[in-house]
């Protein structure tokens, strides 16, 4: 049953490149990060509080992320945008997917988060003399970055596990990085055994550092 | 008579057929590894309330491992790890066996909370009506707590759908393989994906607008 040699050696001596290449997945991972928690912001207040045209975009948009796979969205903005000649690097497709993807899930928990701060508070600190850029950055901002910390830590670790998809598009970050070494050597199993666990490392050094930072924010 | 040879050709209505065989495909191993998934994944749920401890220390993680890789690479690592043992799986036989266990460790969570969600003054009351543990489980824990997570449930499910379209790696022609395959041969990119993509919207989008009018009406 079991007279397959495992040979780990190949996979310890491009360790290294594949350390590198995870660096670059954690790059990828977070600036769609911050990008998509900045348009999703900007599409949770259009769909809150705009009509006509700017509000069906967003809606468009977080339906359209939230009802196809990211796969089908990679794809798009891989082949679909070079129906228009517009053709991306790799890198960019994946940033690009990866963005809208987390930007409509993103926009979502933030429409939810401003909706469970009630509108009461607004004026009422208003009629406190606040101006409506103090009430919203004093008053509601801290109230919805609490109730959205955790689900952002969460699109963060869908972000790095996502950006796996980039191998199909031929974006050499760590799984794209994990398929080109593992199809030269044949130790396609002893590769992917390495890659999962640094995907594992990954994804709990990034639940630890934002539980340890959730104990210091928010203290009273 | 024209002397060029045509290397690509348009995309015909036969096409239009290949996508829905392989639309049916996805809907077929999806259907499969969730309604498997979500049974062993209830059954996990329910081992995880009631171990405590055991649980805590031994199926947990073992479940959370799949939570923390991405998909595409379990999948990989599972085809290639079959054969090491001694199973020859297909692609379809390796994708079911990973997307049923990649729900399984979804919905436990879900399963887990839904069982929390019944209070335990409620489940003494049924049991001191006379109704025996497993009794009290089917008719008091199953309605009150599956009510209470099915909104939950209902994302994890479209979330597999989506996900399915990974199986593609394996080879298996799901629906973003079969149009991955048409654009290579007509370079009609757009209109191809458009299709896939729609189809997938079609299928989620309905759903998880249903779940939410049943999220609202039971709140009531």
């Amino acid at each position: 049953m079991f007279d397959y040699n495992f040979h780990w050696r190949p996979v310890m001596k491009s360790l290294p490149d594949l350390l590198e290449a995870a660096a670059l997945t954690l790059q990828v991972a977070v600036l769609a990060m911050v990008l998509g928690i900045v348009i999703g912001l900007c599409l949770a207040l259009a769909r809150l509080h705009l009509r006509g045209p700017v509000y069906w975009f967003a809606t468009v948009w977080v339906e359209l992320a939230r009802n196809t796979p990211a796969l089908f969205q990679l794809f798009f903005f891989g082949f679909g945008l070079g129906a228009f000649g517009l053709h991306l690097s790799p890198y960019l497709i994946v940033l690009a997917g990866l963005t809208f993807n987390c930007a409509g899930y993103l926009a979502e928990n933030f429409r939810g988060g401003f909706k469970a701060v009630p509108e009461t508070q607004i004026r009422a600190s208003r009629s406190l003399g606040m101006t409506p850029w103090q009430a919203y950055s004093r008053v509601v901002i801290p109230q919805v970055f609490r109730i959205v910390y955790h689900p952002i830590t969460n699109q963060m670790v869908w972000a790095v596990l996502m950006s796996s998809l980039g191998m199909l598009v031929g974006f050499r970050e760590l799984s794209g990085e994990t398929q080109f070494f593992a199809s030269r050597s044949f130790r396609i199993f002893e590769y992917f055994a390495v890659t999962a666990v640094i995907y594992y490392a990954i994804v709990k050094v990034i639940l630890l550092s934002s539980r340890l930072m959730a104990a210091r924010l928010f203290r009273y | 008579m024209e002397p060029t040879l045509k290397f690509f050709s348009g995309f015909a209505p036969n096409d239009l057929w290949y996508m829905g065989e392989a639309a049916l495909r996805t809907l077929w191993i999806s259907v499969l590894s969730i309604s498997l998934g979500t049974v062993l994944g209830t059954l996990f749920g329910w081992m995880l309330y009631e171990g405590r401890r055991a649980a805590a220390l031994t199926l947990a993680p073992v479940l959370d491992v799949f939570r923390s890789v991405p998909l595409i690479i379990q999948l990989v690592l599972f085809y290639n790890f079959a054969p090491i043992v001694g199973l020859n799986l297909d692609p379809f036989a390796s994708g079911t066996v990973i997307l049923t266990v990649y729900t399984a460790a979804l919905v436990a969570n879900v399963a887990r909370g839904g069982i929390e969600a019944v209070g335990a003054p409620m489940r003494r009351a049924g049991r001191s009506l006379g109704l025996s543990y497993w009794q009290d489980l089917r008719h008091v824990v199953l309605p009150i707590g599956g009510r209470a997570v099915f909104p939950s449930w209902v994302g994890v499910a479209l979330g597999v759908m989506k996900d399915s379209a990974l199986v593609s790696v394996l080879g298996y022609v799901e629906l973003l393989k079969a149009s991955q395959i048409l654009i290579t041969r007509t370079q009609e990119p757009f209109l191809i994906l458009a299709l896939a993509g729609a189809f997938y919207f079609a299928l989620s989008y309905p759903v998880s607008r249903y779940a939410t009018y049943l999220e609202n009406r039971w709140a009531q």
